[in-house]
């Protein structure tokens, strides 16, 4: 066989709110390399979306050009998606967002796609606050390209021909953090654990939200002296805390140890529960995310985990003003108020 | 919990749930894949060196593999196992070939055989090639025993009986039909080594009540009445025809009625319909030849006119949970019921019986007059007899007798060598790769998604007429070969590498059907909550692997694995692979 996946699943499967089982929420089989970490990120997707009870038909998955960028065929399948051109997911997503703000932005992207030929739409998107999901599948290299350095491999990280690179990486959660995005998270593909939660959060803030999820190119970039290999990154994992989603109604069956964890409340009541937070960190400092990011770099660590968020944040839509019904169900009559209405506002300029 | 031990044979013979659940441990996977690639000479020789009837099996196993199959846990239906065995069969070349010789010298052990039905011919197929001279008595005048008494023409064809009972007896038995043995004493007088006894549960038990004196010449035993069908002593029955009694036999009696002149046949039977002992395929085959079944009857008396037999009487009964949890039938109050008959057929149950045993010979017998035989040894308490079939352990099925028989067969050469009978041969077994290229496997790793396909029929008007025809048409080619591919290849076992794995999660997202977790350790029941997927079957068990770097475990869970070999293909390492398990009983020959 090649690449079929049978139909049949656990007949035990449990169902979400909606009654929908992970069945619904998967996508086509992968046609990435076996062991590609870009898989278990869409796995956490699937998982993640499916436990929040989202319709299919509520999301909008975005991608541009890369090995990341052809995984949202992998996962919801029956949801919207628009496979866009290298690096412009950005411009995409916002205009998808103008016309309709009623769905859920998923936008996928690669360290090439983000930190390369799509920088320039990346930092503009974190300045706009726009209300989405922005997930980098961060593997140091340009897997599909045969595995040269990307703009976000380490200095001195060791390709699978044994070269060092010789260049300054560029640190996406850190640019991210400088931009002012308020939702910054960083994780690996191989946690499950923490990256469901992480996205489930991220699906929930109300504005620009991003993970850089470090996702080994099991190819081209899981070698000895890489910095983006599997055993390198789960030795240089250190954790900002355990980070769990508890969405409102399920708080209230769940008892907490007090004191144990942070809460943090949501816009929608719902809360992000930090857990085994390290004393000295914030996660509503922006100041002190900064520092730990830079701190932990220092010490060849890789800080994972929610790093900073501003729950109550505005969103573009906020900011420009837009109506509360998603643009492109307004009817022409709405939008195009007539010759009346023109001449009423041309009265108050006389 | 401790990490699986990949090489305790039982481990991965279990997860082949068919093969596991056959008393002879058919390598059923093995022989389908074989009908699937057209080579049926070669299944069916797997399928005799295991349970020497292929073709009768194919034609009338109880398949205890059927609703063990793994399929049947995925979707309605499991495969049709039973039915393939006969496309094997039906569509052999010549086997005999294939067949183990039976050498011109002997080597001076003599055996007697007592009964000519599946445990007794299964001992002389594994003796007689290592040289054994083997005597056979039968009161009857072939060989076959219950399989020819008590199984109709219309489901098993005399030809096929025939065949392959002279597989057997043409390996140089000495045969000895027509001789009822009525003293045991008599046949250890004759000095033979050893003495083995298959002569099956032979009685069939009678309905001790009102009027069945008075009615005796229309009242039936139903395994004697269809044994003097089958010898064509008796051709015709009532045109108002009552079969008592719930079991496979009554389906055979009722059935046969309707071919001999029976055209009201009832069966009627105290316990409720759903728990009747008979095989589902067996009452639908009844309701097909438009035999009613009439559940929660229990009968109470014959009803005799003029000094002749024209129905019965029965009480309604319902069942009911009683305060033990134990199910009970109470009479409903209801009054009770007369139902016509000309004949009826009593057919509630099977009896062993051995009057023929003298205490002499050393046999003991339990409280329950049955004799005292070793569960692993099948040796009595006189060293020298043996005990295999219904005659050991009271009424079961062909497919069981057949496992008595290897078994005995092994303790008898190993009694005859004078070695100790408890040091059982380990199984043959074997765990090969079927690796051929990144997505290439040496089987069809591919799922289907067809439903199990129904067998043929042959014309009901026809059939009904002729009790010799075979009933079942079996399937033809085409569709035999796409009911094989339903199977799941289950022996063909995901075989984790704990040193190889890099935890990179791509089997546990590929795996279709959630088998795979990796989390940290437990003890069975808390691992069990945490698995990907609900695992409640616990008679499947759990794979484990030992402790991985990030200090979690691989855990998957076996019930509803595919075995479609995805973890395999997605393991950028082949930490997975797929190993083909091959399981043998090992037989003395």
């Amino acid at each position: 066989m090649t690449y079929i996946r049978s139909k049949f699943r656990h007949p035990g499967l449990p169902k979400n709110e909606l009654g929908y089982t992970t069945q619904e929420y998967e996508g086509a089989i992968s046609t990435l390399c076996a062991g590609c970490g870009h898989d278990s990120i869409s796995g956490s997707i699937i998982q993640a979306c499916y436990e929040l009870s989202i319709a299919p038909h509520r999301i909008a998955k975005l991608s541009g050009i890369g090995c990341s960028s052809k995984t949202p065929t992998y996962f919801l399948g029956n949801s919207h998606g628009f496979n866009s051109v290298h690096g412009r997911m950005p411009s995409v997503a916002t205009g998808a967002n103008m016309a309709n703000r009623d769905l859920v932005y998923m936008g996928v992207s690669g360290d090439g796609d983000t930190a390369s030929i799509g920088m320039g739409q990346f930092v503009h998107v974190i300045r706009r606050n726009l209300n989405m999901v922005y997930i980098v599948m961060n593997n140091g290299c340009y897997g599909l390209t045969k595995g040269q350095d990307s703009a976000t491999a380490d200095e001195g990280s060791k390709s699978k021909k044994g070269v060092a690179n010789p260049f300054q990486p560029i640190d996406l959660a850190g640019l991210a953090l400088e931009l002012g995005a308020t939702f910054v998270a960083q994780s690996f593909s191989g946690d499950k654990e923490q990256l469901i939660p992480l996205i489930k959060a991220a699906i929930d803030h109300p504005g620009f939200a991003f993970i850089n999820v470090i996702s080994p190119c099991v190819t081209f970039n899981n070698n000895p002296g890489s910095t983006k290999s599997y055993d390198y990154v789960r030795e240089h994992m250190e954790a900002t805390g355990t980070t769990d989603f508890v969405p409102e109604k399920r708080e209230i069956t769940t008892s907490y140890e007090k004191g144990s964890g942070t809460d943090i409340q949501m816009h929608d009541g719902t809360y992000i529960r930090l857990e085994k937070l390290a004393a000295t960190r914030d996660p509503f400092d922006r100041l002190g995310a900064i520092n730990a990011l830079q701190n932990s770099r220092n010490h060849n660590e890789i800080l994972t985990g929610l790093l900073y968020v501003e729950p109550k944040t505005s969103d573009l839509h906020e900011i420009i003003q837009t109506s509360d019904r998603p643009l492109n169900s307004l009817r022409q009559d709405e939008l195009c108020p007539g010759t009346l209405a023109l001449a009423d506002i041309n009265q108050d300029y006389r | 919990m401790k990490p699986t031990d990949e090489k305790n044979p039982e481990y991965f013979h279990k997860v082949v749930d068919c093969q596991y659940a056959c008393p002879a441990h058919t390598p059923v996977p093995e022989y389908i894949r074989l009908v699937a690639a057209g080579k049926y000479t070669e299944a069916y020789m797997i399928n005799w060196e295991s349970n020497v009837f292929p073709g009768i099996l194919g034609r009338t196993c109880d398949r205890p593999c059927e609703p063990a199959c793994r399929r049947g846990r995925i979707e309605e239906e499991p495969v049709a196992i039973c039915r393939l065995k006969r496309v094997a069969a039906d569509n052999k070349h010549d086997v005999r070939s294939l067949m183990p010789r039976v050498p011109f010298e002997k080597n001076g052990k003599r055996i007697a055989l007592i009964g000519g039905g599946p445990a007794s011919l299964t001992v002389a197929r594994d003796l007689a090639p290592l040289g054994y001279e083997i005597h056979l008595y039968d009161e009857q005048d072939a060989g076959g025993g219950m399989m020819r008494t008590q199984i109709p023409s219309f489901r098993l064809p005399l030809e096929v009986l025939n065949e392959e009972v002279d597989y057997v007896l043409d390996m140089g038995i000495h045969t000895q039909f027509k001789t009822y043995v009525s003293s045991l004493q008599e046949i250890l007088d004759k000095n033979y080594d050893v003495v083995f006894v298959g002569t099956g549960a032979p009685r069939g038990r009678d309905l001790v009540i009102p009027g069945r004196k008075e009615g005796a010449v229309n009242i039936h035993i139903g395994v004697d009445w269809l044994t003097s069908v089958a010898f064509e002593h008796t051709n015709k029955i009532g045109k108002k025809v009552i079969v008592l009694g719930g079991g496979n036999t009554a389906m055979d009696c009722c059935r046969t009625s309707r071919r001999l002149g029976g055209e009201e046949v009832k069966v009627v039977v105290r316990s409720p319909f759903k728990e009747m002992k008979a095989s589902p395929w067996e009452k639908e085959d009844a309701l097909h030849e438009d035999i009613l079944i009439m559940d929660n009857h229990v009968p109470k008396k014959f009803v005799i006119e003029n000094g002749r037999l024209i129905g019965m009487t029965f009480d309604k009964v319902h069942p009911v949970i009683n305060e033990k949890g134990k199910r009970e039938l109470v009479p409903t109050g209801e009054p009770e019921v007369f139902i016509e008959a000309d004949d009826v057929l009593v057919a509630i149950g099977l009896e062993n019986s051995f009057p023929w045993i003298e205490k002499e010979t050393g046999i003991e017998f339990d409280n329950w007059g049955m004799p005292v035989v070793d569960a692993v040894t099948f040796q009595s308490s006189n060293p020298k007899v043996f005990f295999g079939g219904d005659a050991a352990f009271g009424p079961k099925n062909v497919i069981t007798a057949v496992a008595h028989g290897h078994q005995a067969a092994i303790s008898i050469n190993l009694y005859c060598e004078e070695k100790t009978l408890t040091e059982r041969p380990a199984p043959f077994t074997n765990l090969v790769s079927q690796k051929m290229g990144i997505h290439e496997w040496s089987y069809d790793s591919d799922v289907v998604n067809d439903l199990r396909f129904a067998v043929p029929h042959a014309d009901k008007k026809a059939s009904l007429s002729d009790r010799k025809m075979e009933v079942e048409l079996g399937f033809d080619i085409q569709t035999a070969i796409k009911e094989a591919h339903r199977c799941l290849n289950c022996d063909v076992q995901t075989v984790f590498e704990k040193d190889k794995c890099i935890e990179c999660d791509a089997c546990m997202d590929i795996c279709p059907t959630a088998c795979i977790t990796f989390t940290m350790n437990g003890d069975e029941e808390d691992l069990r909550t945490r698995l990907k997927a609900p695992s409640l079957n616990l008679s499947q068990d759990l794979y484990i692997s030992g402790t991985l770097p990030t200090s979690r475990v691989m855990v998957k869970d076996e019930d509803v694995c595919l075995h479609c070999g995805l973890c395999a293909e997605r393991c950028p390492t082949s930490a997975w692979d797929m190993q083909q398990f091959l399981y043998k009983v090992t037989k003395a020959c």
